[in-house]
């Protein structure tokens, strides 16, 4: 409710305000009071103009102490006329007072503030944690919560975006058609690194540490709803969908990561996979194929088969072979080498990985993959010596469980 | 500003460097009114840094930061935003150079 209504209103203020900075902090002053109030008072009638009035007032305040900072200044330099600043109740100031909150052209602003939480010239953390509590209306320690960081640490972060939008002049509008593509596969990228950070670094079902997968996948459907002409949204909220349908699987009684070979697939959820298929299928004819939509196909190849063994893995290739030639990255290369070694063999797909060595010898599932490409070549020494190296490479508490655990099994 | 490896740079040949691309750079921005001004520096190596000891000035020889790569230039230009300001410096001429851009404090 309050994250609805918060994204909703710093859209539209920043707009109003022309001050990113101003607008964000006072929604977020009017989120925390919301988050102190209501569960003491009650939702009130109408939460977003409850919200709205209380920025108001917020904004009034700063403006009180603007203008008697002003006069000091005005004080100290009398011959120079007071400095034009950006903050000073503008015409729009008619607006941000008087706009009724039904008012505000949502569209656009959300838009707007997506795309310039999402800006280039920012990087990928500050955009993340910019877009949690500008678009997504996490608090600070919520954020920090969610990262498993320091709330001064979240805080610095935000405050530099913000002084960068500002000070560096990153336009609050949405990228014209010219370069939409490129700016809209920044905002992808930052909501799927939003998901990954709630889904794979969760150390299970734990109630006190917000699923930021949540919100990634509220970020990805509001996404397609303001940009329905864009199938690579559609492709990623399809492949959000996808994974979240087998979350039940995921973790078994105690707790333990469960890899996708050894789920229960009772228990994934068929109502969700069916809808995030016909989402894909929506998308796809559009015939305006891209990463997202081919991870999320890839994703559906696994969530329609009945077993491992009984994946479609000529269909799974052929999708990965088609998201290599859109992103030729070696990550891309390693998850394909384990559908080669289920396609063509275990041989194949070795040899394959042994070339990554060099791109990807800091990153934990290389050498996890490695370990069981080896084993099922008849490999065990060196496949043991791959996950020490996989488990010394990870600090996520649930992969750490599970390698730990294969390691003590006398090999 | 426009930063560079002075060791390439002063290896590199003049037709390398491509003086009249970047010639023909400025004077079509500046004949819009977009490139206000903007020089190539001498390298880093023939700096002569002042610093303050207190009161006391002190000079020394060479830039006050040794990296690799150094300020060789830079220009002032007028535009909107930092979009526009992106789209510019992504039709410098000069590809071994990077270009970094920084607004400039209103006084």
């Amino acid at each position: 409710m309050v994250r609805d209504e918060a994204g909703r209103l710093t859209a539209a203020l920043v707009r109003l305000l022309g001050d990113f900075a101003l607008a964000e902090d006072l929604v977020q002053d009017a989120v925390v009071a919301a988050l102190r109030r209501w569960p003491e008072s009650g939702v009130p009638d109408d939460p977003a103009g409850w919200l709205l009035t209380t920025a108001r007032r917020r904004a009034i305040d700063h403006w009180r102490r603007q203008r008697r900072y002003e006069e000091k200044l005005a004080l100290l330099v009398r011959d120079t006329p007071p400095p034009d600043h950006p903050m000073k109740p503008a015409p729009l100031l008619r607006d941000f007072m008087g706009t009724p909150v039904e008012q505000f052209d949502e569209v656009d602003d959300r838009l707007r503030l997506i795309f310039t939480c999402c800006h280039p010239a920012l990087g990928r953390e500050a955009q993340l944690a910019l877009t949690l509590r500008a678009v997504i209306g996490l608090t600070t320690p919520e954020i920090a919560h969610a990262f498993l960081a320091t709330e001064t640490a979240i805080a610095q972060r935000i405050v530099r975006a913000k002084r960068k939008i500002v000070e560096a002049g990153i336009p609050y509008r949405v990228p014209g058609p010219d370069r939409l593509d490129e700016r809209l596969n920044e905002v992808l990228a930052v909501i799927y690194l939003m998901f990954n950070e709630g889904y794979l670094a969760t150390s299970g079902p734990t109630a006190d540490r917000r699923d930021l997968a949540d919100d990634a996948e509220w970020l990805a459907r509001l996404l397609v709803r303001l940009l329905p002409d864009q199938p690579e949204a559609a492709g990623l909220l399809s492949l959000v969908r996808m994974h979240r349908a087998r979350r039940a699987a995921r973790f078994d009684g105690s707790g333990r990561l469960v890899l996708l070979p050894d789920q229960d697939r009772s228990l994934w959820d068929q109502q969700s996979i069916a809808s995030a298929r016909e989402l894909l299928l929506d998308a796809m004819r559009r015939g305006r194929p891209g990463p997202y939509q081919l991870q999320a196909a890839i994703a559906a190849c696994h969530a329609e088969a009945p077993s491992w063994q009984a994946t479609d893995w000529k269909q799974v290739l052929l999708l990965y072979d088609a998201l290599l030639r859109a992103t030729p990255t070696a990550v891309v290369r390693l998850n394909r080498a384990i559908a080669l070694s289920h396609g063509v063999g275990p041989a194949e797909a070795l040899a394959e990985v042994e070339q990554l060595e060099s791109a990807l010898h800091g990153y934990h599932l290389f050498h996890a993959t490695r370990a069981e490409l080896l084993r099922r070549v008849g490999r065990p020494v060196e496949a043991r010596e791959a996950d020490r190296q996989a488990l010394a490479l990870t600090r996520n508490p649930a992969e750490r469980r599970l390698l730990e655990e294969r390691l003590a099994v006398p090999g | 500003m426009l930063v560079r490896s002075d060791e390439e740079w002063e290896a590199m040949s003049d037709e390398e460097r491509d003086y009249p691309a970047i010639m023909r750079w400025f004077g079509e921005l500046a004949q819009r009114g977009v490139v206000r001004g903007g020089e190539e520096l001498q390298p880093a190596r023939t700096a002569t840094t002042v610093s303050w000891d207190g009161e006391r000035p002190m000079l020394t020889d060479g830039p006050f930061m040794e990296a690799k790569e150094m300020i060789g230039g830079f220009c002032t230009v007028e535009v909107p935003d930092l979009d526009a300001a992106i789209d510019l410096a992504k039709t410098w001429p000069a590809r071994s150079h990077k270009v970094e851009i920084r607004p400039i404090v209103q006084h």
